[in-house]
């Protein structure tokens, strides 16, 4: 599913006004008359009319191409539907090591997100549990041990090593 | 004198040389698995570097980036498939030399001339750097801020094809940048009440995010495809003598070889390109002055005389202007800056004067950085075969959690976290729909020098806009961003006109 640069634009243009709304409030510096909301005001004013010209670019065809076939044309591959499986999965086990790491640990967490990722890339199931394991373990030995990054330990608290 | 035996000193220690032997091998191993990026091994070090002294962590990414642009060739060459996107110009060059029997001249040409193009650029970074500096320390906010926006100007216009695209990104970058309390009245702007953001979004999390993170992606696309299909044809080609007819190489394209090394050390220093559109327009170039341009994609040496020579000096030539003003050259050396700062080698013109020990040490490491380059580049092509068959569907989620430790390694923050995520997310986003990423990481990163700059211009100069052009170089400056401004515009009118 690829969006046009029509709504893309209309997008970013609403985010700009957003900008420009939310530094109404900012406090001016004092003693002098250039504030902090001076340089983001610009900067969402550029915004605001770029967004404005793709979108002005995207209703007039001849343009249209130009940009279309810089983003790879209309009939990109990455479009297809079956190419998002391996994306959701990414980013799932992303979401869920990012949201599950403090309460199961890293250990737990990078083992589970290893194996899940493994399944998704069909990879032998007799290797996944073992290479999960071994990765999560010399993963945590390196951070852990010798570069001492305070990785988690979660449920397994109690049986630190 | 003193600075240059100090410089040796910390580069010929022996923690300092066993971390460009390490990361050599990193680097030759990302470089030639293709998917993974000179950029992507640059952002893995990262973590790492963080424990490492200034010296061997600069020469931990100096050696690995070198590394991966010349091994990124061995895939091109053996399987049609770019081990980086900087050999993806002439992929199909050395491909067909291969299928003709000639791996081995193939690969030698790769290698030598990357070797070639990696110390011409080093070259010009040892004689153009220092007197910029020279230049340098006379410039006030208003050649600075010149200098900076001329930078992302360049961003811009060099990188894409899409200008508006590009510009977009560059401002939603700019806006990231703004996040935080560093601004004139250290009001806390865009933290929506998180105090994490009070110092800002964290930079080296978002770029693992936004590069690390969009090269996993693509290639879990690719490897989707890939698994579904053959993985890879298994490659069972003798390579012969890599190093037999180098010399007659080197005698017979001498001018492709300075042309292109000069192509690619501009390139590089370009804010916004690097090595892979280096390689790019090089190869064109060659091909559109050679003598025999017939020959051209049915496996004739020349192109890549010249490409490969590019792309690493390329690498060199982006660290000009990060070392002088602290305005990236391209992705790679965007990520070095922020070390770069970690280790309080704030880069600068001041840095050549105050501690140009390390100026000199950076200097040697990218010497001995290319020249160890013939011995392991060597070594990497005769076992290239094994290589290539490392399993990328087991390598892939690895890396995904290298990523993720190496995010939170950075400020031991699970705020961080959410930061890689989002920006992976939005990288994801933006490069599926055509926006190029290098404007937004450069606006992030210079958002607030240039903030900076401006204010103070303003302050200086009362409000009056013609101050911004009365000195010298500051006019000289605004001029070349109005310039690079017209010349694209004049372009983009072109191609629209060619188009209707």
């Amino acid at each position: 599913m690829r969006l046009g640069d029509a709504p893309i634009g209309a997008a970013f243009l609403a985010l700009a006004v957003a900008v420009l709304w939310h530094i109404r409030d900012f406090p001016p510096a004092p003693g002098q008359p250039y504030g902090p909301a001076l340089f983001p005001g610009l900067i969402a004013a550029g915004l605001a009319l770029a967004s404005v010209l793709l979108m002005v670019s995207a209703w007039r065809p001849g343009v249209q191409t130009s940009e279309g076939q810089a983003a790879g044309g209309e009939g990109d591959v990455r479009a297809e539907a079956p190419r998002w499986l391996p994306f959701i999965t990414t980013v799932g086990a992303l979401v869920g090591y990012v949201a599950l790491v403090d309460r199961l640990g890293f250990i737990i967490t990078a083992f589970l997100m290893l194996c899940s990722q493994f399944a998704a890339y069909r990879v032998r199931p007799a290797l996944i549990v073992p290479v999960a394991a071994v990765s999560t373990l010399l993963v945590h030995a390196a951070f852990y041990k010798l570069l001492r990054v305070p990785l988690p330990w979660g449920l397994l608290s109690g049986w630190t090593w | 004198m003193e600075a240059l035996a100090a410089a040796f000193q910390m580069v010929f220690s022996v923690q300092t040389l066993v971390v460009m032997v390490l990361a050599s091998l990193f680097g030759l191993f990302v470089g030639a698995v293709p998917g993974l990026t000179a950029t992507m091994a640059t952002a893995l070090l990262v973590p790492i570097t963080f424990f490492l002294p200034p010296i061997p962590a600069i020469a931990a990414m100096v050696t690995a980036t070198a590394m991966a642009i010349f091994a990124g060739d061995i895939p091109g060459c053996l399987v049609r498939i770019p081990g980086t996107p900087a050999s993806a110009a002439y992929v199909d060059e050395t491909y067909r030399m291969t299928v003709k029997g000639h791996a081995e001249t193939a690969l030698g040409v790769s290698l030598v001339f990357s070797v070639i193009g990696g110390l011409f650029g080093t070259l010009v970074l040892i004689l153009a750097a220092p007197a910029l500096a020279a230049a340098a320390l006379q410039f006030s906010s208003f050649e600075y801020f010149w200098l900076v926006l001329l930078g992302l100007t360049c961003a811009v216009f060099v990188s894409g094809d899409a200008p508006l695209k590009g510009m977009i990104t560059l401002f939603l970058g700019l806006l990231l940048g703004c996040v935080g309390l560093e601004n004139p009245a250290a009001h806390p702007r865009f933290t929506f009440d998180l105090p994490d953001l009070l110092s800002g979004v964290s930079l080296i999390p978002a770029m693992i995010g936004l590069f690390a993170m969009i090269g996993l992606f693509a290639v879990s696309e690719v490897l989707r495809f890939s698994l579904d299909a053959n993985p890879l044809a298994p490659v069972s080609r003798q390579v012969g003598s890599v190093f037999r007819g180098m010399g007659a190489m080197m005698r017979r394209y001498p001018v492709q070889t300075l042309r292109g090394s000069s192509l690619g050390t501009v390139i590089g220093a370009l804010p916004g390109a690097g090595a892979d559109m280096a390689a790019w327009m090089s190869y064109a170039i060659s091909r559109r002055f050679s003598r025999e341009p017939e020959k051209f994609g049915t496996g004739h040496p020349e192109g890549l005389v010249e490409a490969g020579a590019a792309n690493n000096s390329a690498l060199a030539g982006a660290w000009i202007p990060a070392l002088v003003f602290g305005i990236p050259g391209d992705s790679i050396t965007a990520i070095v800056i922020g070390v770069l700062y970690m280790k309080n080698l704030n880069p600068g013109p001041t840095i050549f004067i105050n501690n140009p020990s390390s100026i000199y040490a950076v200097f040697l490491l990218f010497i001995i950085a290319n020249l160890l380059m013939l011995p392991l580049g060597w070594l990497c092509i005769k076992v290239a075969a094994r290589l290539l068959r490392t399993p990328r569907n087991l390598l892939m989620p690895v890396i995904l959690l290298f990523c993720v430790v190496g995010a939170f390694a950075i400020n031991n923050s699970p705020f961080d976290l959410w930061i890689l995520v989002a920006a992976g997310l939005l990288g994801w986003f933006l490069e599926t729909h055509g926006f190029p990423i290098a404007p937004a990481i450069l606006g992030m990163l210079l958002g607030t020098m240039l903030e900076e700059h401006f204010i103070r211009s303003m302050i200086k100069a009362d409000g009056n806009l013609i101050a911004f052009v009365e000195r010298p170089i500051a006019a000289g400056l605004a001029l070349l961003v109005l310039v690079v401004w017209g010349v694209s515009a004049w372009l983009g009118w072109r191609r629209r006109r060619a188009i209707t």
